[in-house]
């Protein structure tokens, strides 16, 4: 197999005197989806945050696209190859959707405004949302929102999308929009990690998932290996209770 | 008799809400709601204020030309070097409070230790003892030391009052306006930063393109408030040589002899500038669009 895009090795992450991660070994390869599952507090979000150092992990190495994060001299290197989706969307609430989308394509990839007006605007139109492209974030829907943000992430051109919990803060009937994108981006050889309890996602687009529980990997294998016939007791348990929802 | 038509448009630029519900309100198609931009009226409500009270002193002056119209011919050049004492400081104010705001949320602690000492000290001594030190002492520290390095610039300084007098508004408001920065710059929303380190921006692109444009909307109240304050403090710099509003003033009751008629215009000078300044701020917080 070939070389990993992402190669985490042994890595230990502390808050203070919480031990968040505690060992993680995970290698990912180009055009894998990986979906990570856990309860709350089980150090999911802080490894997503550790692979584009907006956490600093304390020991053990991480290496993405081939660069030591510890010692890279460049981090806003790194960052421009790893989009990411978070939670909140954190759109920036002074600029329209266009502008959200242009600015760091003209300022980090400094591409000339026409260059990136017209990539955003063709992103717009692949997540759906051509229409509100001139519109601020206060006057677009949540699930319109993480689509603005997911079309963010992409007019990097990253090699790698990180989502942490794209669609926990969302009403139920717009996750579904949002996971129509993340699902035809996965169709297209994207590179994800994904931090989610969506179970049909998992199934329809995971080739791996991953269960972790206080900062440790406790089960990982196919989705439908690991949500139907889980092997450990803790993952299990932690099935059944999502399924019951 | 004007038409019906003219009382409909009168309704609709003045009132709060659109008045006609017959008529859609010509410009609604392409509208879309924007909070904190609704479609009302544009006129503030308090310039009435700013009306009343330079029409009460153009009456005066006019009606009462000895003394109102000769005491504000003496303090005219006041009146500017108040307004030019305002505008100077205040650009710098500005310029030093964001650097001081910065420093203070900064990670470096030798950069965070030096704006906090400074914020700390200088908040602590009132105004008028720094506007004197800076007038008094601050010379004679400086012809020192420039004695001690033989240094004859220095030697045989000059102090400029007004110069004196913008440093000491500078160095005190520049401490207040450090923790107003400090406070916006942290109001924002942590996943905004994050986001936009994410993309690859580096922390000063993150702090100019999106940190500080949504500062602006939080900081500007408080920032509006340190202005007029600045206007009505500028009057403490009349006891160190500064020949300003308030000074002019003392200067033309001692010779005439009629507090009541110059501490009247002197104060209704000072409010129309603070109430003109009032009307401004409120005009920007108003036009921040998103």
């Amino acid at each position: 197999m070939s070389e990993p895009i992402i190669h985490i090795e042994n890595v230990h992450k502390y808050f203070g005197r919480v031990h968040a991660l505690r060992g993680i070994n995970l290698d990912v390869h180009v055009g894998e989806v990986v979906v990570i599952l856990g309860p709350s507090g089980s150090g999911k979000s802080t490894l997503l945050r550790c692979i584009n150092n907006l956490e600093v992990y304390n020991s053990g190495k991480i290496v993405v696209d081939g660069i030591l994060l510890k010692t890279a001299q460049n981090i806003n290197a790194v960052r421009r190859e790893v989009g990411m989706v978070f939670q909140s969307f954190n759109l920036f609430a002074h600029l329209t959707a266009l502008e959200n989308l242009t600015l760091a394509q003209r300022k980090v990839r400094k591409r000339p405004r026409q260059e990136a007006e017209k990539n955003a605007r063709d992103l717009l139109a692949k997540v759906g949302i051509s229409d509100k492209a001139t519109c601020y974030p206060s006057q677009l829907s949540g699930g319109q929102q993480q689509r603005v943000a997911i079309a963010r992430a992409l007019a990097m051109n990253p090699k790698i999308m990180l989502f942490d919990e794209p669609t926990s803060a969302l009403d139920p009937e717009m996750i579904k929009e949002v996971l129509d994108v993340m699902l035809a981006l996965a169709r297209e050889g994207m590179t994800m990690l994904v931090v989610s309890h969506e179970m049909g996602f998992a199934r329809a687009a995971a080739s791996r998932c991953i269960f972790m529980d206080e900062g440790q990997i406790v089960e990982e294998g196919p989705p439908d290996k690991l949500l139907s016939s889980p092997t450990q007791e803790r993952t299990k348990l932690f099935i059944s209770k999502v399924l019951q929802l | 008799m004007p038409s019906r038509d003219f009382f409909k448009n009168v309704g609709r630029t003045f009132s709060r809400k659109s008045a006609g519900t017959d008529v859609p309100p010509p410009a609604a198609e392409g509208l879309k709601f924007i909070p904190g931009a609704e479609p009302t009226s544009r006129l503030d409500p308090w310039w009435w204020l700013v009306v009343a009270v330079i029409l009460l002193v153009t009456l005066l002056m006019i009606f009462q030309p000895d003394p109102y119209w000769h005491i504000f011919l003496f303090v005219r050049d006041g009146l500017v070097i108040t307004i030019e004492l305002t505008v100077i400081s205040f650009v710098f104010i500005i310029i030093l409070g964001l650097i001081g705001g910065l420093g203070r949320i900064a990670k470096n602690p030798v950069i965070h230790f030096i704006s906090s000492l400074y914020v700390e000290i200088i908040r602590g001594i009132p105004l008028l003892v720094q506007l004197i030190w800076w007038y008094f002492a601050a010379p004679a520290v400086i012809q020192s030391f420039g004695e001690w390095v033989h240094w004859d610039a220095l030697a045989t300084y000059h102090s400029n009052p007004i110069v004196l007098a913008v440093v000491g508004l500078v160095i005190c408001y520049g401490a207040y306006m450090a923790e107003i920065f400090r406070a916006g710059i942290e109001s924002i929303h942590k996943g905004q930063g994050e986001a936009a380190r994410s993309l690859g921006m580096s922390y000063m692109q993150s702090m100019v393109f999106v940190i500080l444009p949504q500062a602006i909307r939080v900081v500007l109240p408080p920032v509006g408030n340190e202005f007029i304050m600045l206007i009505k403090d500028t009057s403490l710099v009349s006891v160190v040589a500064v020949a300003d509003l308030t000074r002019r003033g003392r200067e033309f009751m001692a010779a005439h002899f009629n507090p009541i008629e110059v501490w009247t215009l002197i104060a209704l000078l000072y409010l129309v500038l603070t109430l003109v300044s009032a009307r401004v701020i409120a005009w920007l917080e108003r036009r921040r669009k998103y």
